[in-house]
């Protein structure tokens, strides 16, 4: 079973990711790692050259990744976003909806699985970071 | 009250279908307990000492005779023929076996009901003031604001993984009957210029760090309200406290940083995420505003009482409240019996509140968060034969807010959490006081017993405070004087040592007897204790 997972069409970036502190230091990587307690919006002023940002999920029970996620997709983040680490297969749709589209595992993930609860639910209450059209827009047009 | 759409539907079914699949995964061994705890927790399930315990949702407590009934269905059908209402204004169930979970959330699904998000660290359910749309001093229903709440924050993405539980309250009146500043977010509804807007209070709780919300916007707009809202809570989810499961609610996070760095913190992460469109149109408030109106009252309807029979009269005098319709009264059902489970009620009784509802409160029911049921809308003339027929099911109690009408949590007797047990002490106070006649003479006295610092039973909050505690391995009992949890809200403070079981039972007696001695013109026990202070209740109770 694989534990990676992606949901792009572009070529899967396979730099490594430097830490955030080092590609503060006037790094020009195009690959950055965050992890739980940093501040993703430190890299909003480079997120043109940017092609991939990896989270950390060091622990699934730590959420503060979800936050990262939506708040580089709100910049305008549109390079691969991935969640590495502690990622369990039913959190991928929630991830997927604040913008992750990669998924690095420390454990191996069902594809099948992953699909399975990818598509079980068919509305979604609130917009968030994917294209989903809330049930309210649906409701008054 | 509000109506599910194909919309709602849809997703509770849906979420069905997703638990069902998550609990064969772990039933075949396919993810670990570990991995399936914070699942089924989002789904109400709890691993408790003896079973499994599923608590189902009743958003702002409000439900019909067809959900109702499906509660007492579910009591015979999952559990041993019981349910029992909780604070949070929802009902809980003791023996749930987990193979028969996703069945059993099948039919709550077929009346539009579920146990979404009713526990892990998530957006818990809305609660609300018991009375809406029936008190007299509202100046708005508040639901309406609840139910939008509700439908942002079930299944939202961001803050499914918080640090801590989040539970937000919305009221529409001054007379504060949901502790609304004692939640994670406390909604007063307003109204500045004719225009209704939202109050809002952030970082109240009980637990072991009891705290009152400050409040961080006088006035945030209905169209504001979701963003408003986002706001306060991506900024707890990004810094509220992980290291410390007991240090993580939002309240330590506010108390550490402060109020106003927590307004700005919120105001400009609200300027950010006010550009994202997350805000539905006025439209949406309006479509379920709707379907709060109210029911079709009769305009001619009796006010005069015949109060000849006087266990009916004590009853309309302590457990019926003013409608703000006139000929109409709102009834309390206390499920506070001597001898009995603060909060439980059998199926059977369950049914009798539901065909009681359907025929004389337009087909209404509420839960209150000090565990009691409320049939908002009974038109005076009938309140006799409501009377009756509470009294044939046993739940005529007319001790509402009386010393006996006390709140509980479940303790040591089912709790995995708990230190002591609870529901004993309750029930030797309510033995002790059991005459309706002096418990009237000492008026509202609102007690309140936690088996744990946890606080579910709301102790901090008792205007007398019960807190079980584990001394060496003996149950012991700490008393605190002087809670609130209404709009003069305010924390107990512990009297001093604590005391066994019986003796505890003492000590309430003692301090009510105090009260007695000193109080003045309609002072309560609390106003009594506030004028007076701690020190004579001390001497009383702790005299050699």
């Amino acid at each position: 079973m694989p534990s990676k997972l992606r949901f792009r069409d572009d070529e899967p970036q396979e730099q490594p990711a430097v830490t955030l502190a080092a590609f503060l230091d006037q790094s020009n990587a195009t690959a950055v790692r965050i992890e739980p307690g940093e501040d993703a919006r430190d890299l909003i002023p480079y997120l043109g050259r940017l092609s991939l940002i990896e989270i950390g999920f060091p622990e699934f029970r730590d959420g503060r990744g979800y936050s990262a996620a939506r708040i580089l997709r709100e910049a305008g983040y549109t390079g691969e976003l991935r969640a590495q680490g502690d990622v369990l297969v039913d959190q991928i749709n929630y991830m997927r909806r604040c913008g992750f589209d990669s998924f690095a595992a420390d454990a191996p993930l069902d594809e099948a699985v992953a699909e399975k609860m990818l598509h079980i639910f068919q509305h979604d209450y609130q917009p968030a970071a994917d294209a989903a059209v809330p049930i309210w827009k649906l409701r008054h047009g | 009250m509000y109506k599910y759409d194909n919309y709602d539907q849809q997703m509770v079914d849906d979420r069905v279908a997703e638990f069902k699949n998550q609990v064969q995964r772990r039933l075949a061994g396919e993810i670990t307990e570990d991995q399936f705890k914070p699942l089924r927790l989002m789904n109400g399930l709890y691993l408790q000492l003896h079973a499994y315990m599923l608590r189902v949702a009743i958003p702002y407590g409000t439900l019909n005779s067809e959900q109702m009934k499906m509660l007492g269905h579910i009591a015979r059908k999952y559990d041993r023929g019981y349910g029992h209402f909780t604070t949070r204004q929802n009902i809980q169930y003791n023996w749930i076996n987990l193979e028969q979970c996703p069945d059993l959330l099948d039919d709550l699904a077929s009346v539009e009901m579920h146990a979404i998000q009713t526990s892990g660290n998530c957006i818990r359910n809305i609660s609300s003031d018991q009375y809406a749309g029936a008190a007299a001093d509202e100046i708005a229903d508040p639901r309406p604001w609840a139910e939008l709440l509700r439908q942002w924050s079930s299944f939202h993405p961001e803050f499914a993984y918080l640090p801590r539980k989040f539970k937000i309250a919305v009221i529409a009146a001054p007379e504060d009957r949901a502790a609304m500043r004692l939640h994670d977010i406390g909604i007063e509804l307003v109204e500045q210029n004719g225009e209704l807007g939202a109050r809002v209070f952030v970082g109240g709780g009980m637990g072991r760090t009891p705290m009152i919300a400050p409040q961080i916007n006088p006035f945030v707009k209905a169209d504001d309200l979701l963003s408003y809202v986002e706001a306060c809570l991506r900024v707890y989810n990004r810094y509220g406290r992980r290291d410390n499961k007991y240090k993580a609610r939002i309240k330590i996070l506010i108390h550490e940083m402060g109020a106003d760095e927590y307004r700005d913190q919120v105001e400009a992460e609200f300027a950010h995420v006010k550009t994202l469109g997350i805000d539905p149109p006025r439209a949406e408030l309006e479509r379920i505003t709707e379907f709060f109106a109210p029911p079709a009252f009769s305009s001619d309807a009796e006010a005069d009482l015949d109060r000849s029979d006087p266990d009916f009269a004590v009853w309309i005098d302590q457990n019926v409240k003013a409608h703000k319709q006139d000929g109409y009264a709102i009834v309390n059902i206390s499920l506070k019996p001597v001898d009995g489970i603060p909060g439980d009620a059998s199926a059977d009784q369950i049914d009798a509140m539901a065909d009681i509802a359907l025929k004389y409160s337009f087909d209404e029911l509420r839960v209150t968060h000090a565990q009691n049921i409320v049939l908002p809308h009974v038109a005076k003339r009938d309140l006799h034969a409501v009377w009756r027929a509470l009294r044939d099911a046993k739940l005529a109690d007319a001790n509402l807010d009386l010393i006996s009408d006390i709140i509980a949590c479940p303790g040591l007797d089912y709790c995995s959490l708990a230190n002591a047990r609870s529901i004993p002490v309750a029930q030797k106070i309510a033995k002790r006081f059991e005459s309706l006649e002096r418990q009237r003479d000492l008026g509202e006295l609102k007690l309140k017993i936690s088996g744990c610092i946890n606080a579910c039973g709301h102790h901090h909050a008792g205007h007398i405070g019960i807190l079980g505690v584990d001394r060496k391995g003996v149950e012991n009992y700490q008393l605190t004087f002087g809670g609130s949890g209404a709009e003069d809200v305010s924390i107990g403070k512990i009297i001093g040592p604590g005391f066994d079981e019986d003796g505890v039972v003492d000590a309430v007696e003692k301090a009510t007897d105090v009260y007695k001695a000193l109080r003045e013109d309609g002072e309560r026990f609390l106003d009594t204790y506030r004028r007076v202070g701690v020190e004579p209740f001390k001497e009383a109770i702790y005299a050699k």
